[in-house]
């Protein structure tokens, strides 16, 4: 790379993949406390065995293609923590273990590593785990959280399992929702850790507003008008299932999303059309992971579409110029 | 013809222009039907048939096909041969019949078969012809094997139907599906390269 070296000062920027990536896991943080509070110690087992098998596969592919080991920028250990986060608590060991290693050694480093993956590794670990092992990835795998009721995990349909089946007379109540006394992943039953999340990486400026709020509202807005404009129902689509986590953690990769601010909006927008149009017209009760990965999939065309006008060039004007 | 000639037109098939991981040719069956072992290993004998019969008789007929309309010539050619293996095989082998299902009549497009004939029995004689056929044809079965000999043991915890793990094992259902596929063989490509790069 041939790198121009302006005479000096030069300023030094404290922007660091470790330290973006730290943030990350902060704001994760209350949710994987959450998960361990709420789905009891195989929570925290999954988590751990996650980010142990996310980081060692990044560290053994980056040793054997003879490329720099770079796992303490924490890039693999928020990718493993949040494919734990997208299983249900019942989920065995070894399906977040293949889960990391898919997302590390193939979605991410095959193509290039850290910043050169053409979409979400999380997510499509997410993806390629329930094409593989679907009654471990939905309906009966998901559990109850066992705090309140202090039995042994019991399977309990998902609040959208309950939308899609038309039991609306189950729904769970807001409070429910948004502490998450709900079945679901690991990481995103709980709507108020996750907005704690939301608002520390706002804060930190790790993120932009747009895409989470953009990608929320254009789902409210499409749930309530096509979904029977019901206040409730649209509540139940905002709070449970993956949206947030998904909004907030996922589809804000600068990777895997567009650069512009013009194109973030193309992007959320596209996001939430999808996962509406999934969840009410769909097969699935779920469509986050969908959504996001068909977006990132898009984020290179967007990029192009809203490629930034150079000053000072003119724009042509018809076939003379 | 020399002898070594031929040995190194029949290797030609399997290794240097292998046509799976090599030529990276016939993809849509590769993709498609290597899901369990007898599938891969059925799927390129019928083609080793298609290519090895349509090599020879094209060859014969390379003096005589006028060069305007060679490929509908050529595509008569394999067609007839095509036909007979599906027939032979709705007679004989019912099951894997029903396994390969389309990809059977879809011979006719393979690829291969068509590039084989344009680049090597058009301008070569018989002897040579067959043997390329042949090598190419078993390149091919070796390629589709390998793919789904790998698929069927994620995918379904068996070899050739033969279960290896055991009832706790639970296959990755989408290594029999299209995604399945796809992941193989870019992974397996890969392999292959890296390993003869050095050579």
């Amino acid at each position: 790379m041939n790198l121009h070296v302006t005479a000096s000062p030069h300023v030094h920027s404290e922007l660091t993949t470790a330290r973006i990536m730290r943030d990350v896991l902060i704001a994760l943080a209350p949710a994987a406390l959450w998960a361990v509070v709420a789905f009891g110690a195989n929570a925290l087992l999954l988590m751990a065995v996650s980010v142990l098998a996310a980081v060692g596969t990044e560290y053994a592919v980056q040793r054997l293609t003879h490329r720099p080991v770079t796992v303490n920028d924490l890039s693999a250990a928020v990718t493993g923590l949040l494919v734990a986060m997208n299983v249900p608590a019942s989920a065995p060991w070894w399906l977040v273990v293949v889960g990391s290693f898919f997302a590390i050694a193939i979605v991410k480093q095959c193509f290039g590593g850290l910043g050169h993956n053409f979409m979400n590794p999380a997510l499509a670990a997410r993806a390629m785990l329930l094409a593989c092992w679907p009654s471990r990835m939905s309906g009966s795998a998901f559990t109850a959280p066992t705090f309140w009721s202090g039995v042994d995990a019991v399977s309990s349909a998902t609040p959208l399992d309950l939308l899609k089946k038309g039991l609306v007379g189950d729904l769970p109540d807001v409070g429910s929702l948004l502490l998450g006394n709900i079945g679901g992943c690991l990481g995103e039953v709980s709507a108020v850790c996750l907005l704690l999340g939301l608002a520390y990486l706002l804060i930190r400026r790790v993120i932009s507003w747009r895409i989470p709020v953009i990608y929320v509202a254009t789902v409210a807005v499409m749930t309530f008008l096509f979904g029977g404009l019901d206040v409730m129902r649209t509540g139940v689509h905002l709070l449970s299932g993956g949206l947030l986590l998904g909004a907030i953690f996922m589809a804000t990769d600068y990777t895997t999303s567009p650069l512009t601010a013009a194109g973030q909006v193309i992007f959320a927008v596209g996001c939430g059309v999808l996962t509406a149009t999934i969840r009410l017209w769909g097969g699935y009760p779920e469509g986050v992971s969908y959504s996001i990965l068909l977006m990132n999939v898009a984020t290179p065309l967007i990029d192009r579409w809203v490629k930034p006008h150079v000053f000072g060039v003119e724009r042509r004007r018809g076939k003379h110029a | 013809m020399a002898k070594n000639k031929y040995v190194s037109v029949f290797l030609n098939g399997i290794v240097h222009e292998n046509p799976t991981f090599r030529l990276v040719l016939g993809m849509c069956p590769t993709l498609a039907v290597t899901t369990a072992g007898q599938n891969g290993v059925g799927m390129g004998l019928a083609a080793t048939f298609v290519l090895v019969g349509s090599n020879v008789v094209i060859s014969l007929l390379r003096k005589f096909i006028p060069d305007k309309v060679r490929i509908p010539a050529f595509i008569v050619v394999i067609a007839a041969f095509t036909t007979m293996v599906q027939l032979l095989m709705q007679a004989f082998l019912p099951a894997l019949y029903d396994a390969l299902g389309l990809f059977i009549p879809l011979i006719v497009v393979n690829c291969i078969i068509l590039a084989r004939a344009e680049s090597f029995a058009s301008k070569n004689p018989v002897g040579a012809s067959a043997v390329d056929g042949l090598g190419m044809g078993l390149g091919f079965t070796l390629s589709l094997t390998l793919i789904s000999i790998i698929r069927e043991l994620l995918g379904a915890g068996t070899v050739f139907g033969i279960s290896l793990f055991g009832e706790s094992f639970e296959p990755a259902m989408m290594m029999i599906l299209a995604p399945g596929g796809f992941i193989t063989l870019g992974l397996v490509l890969g392999a292959l390269n890296k390993l003869t790069s050095k050579s």
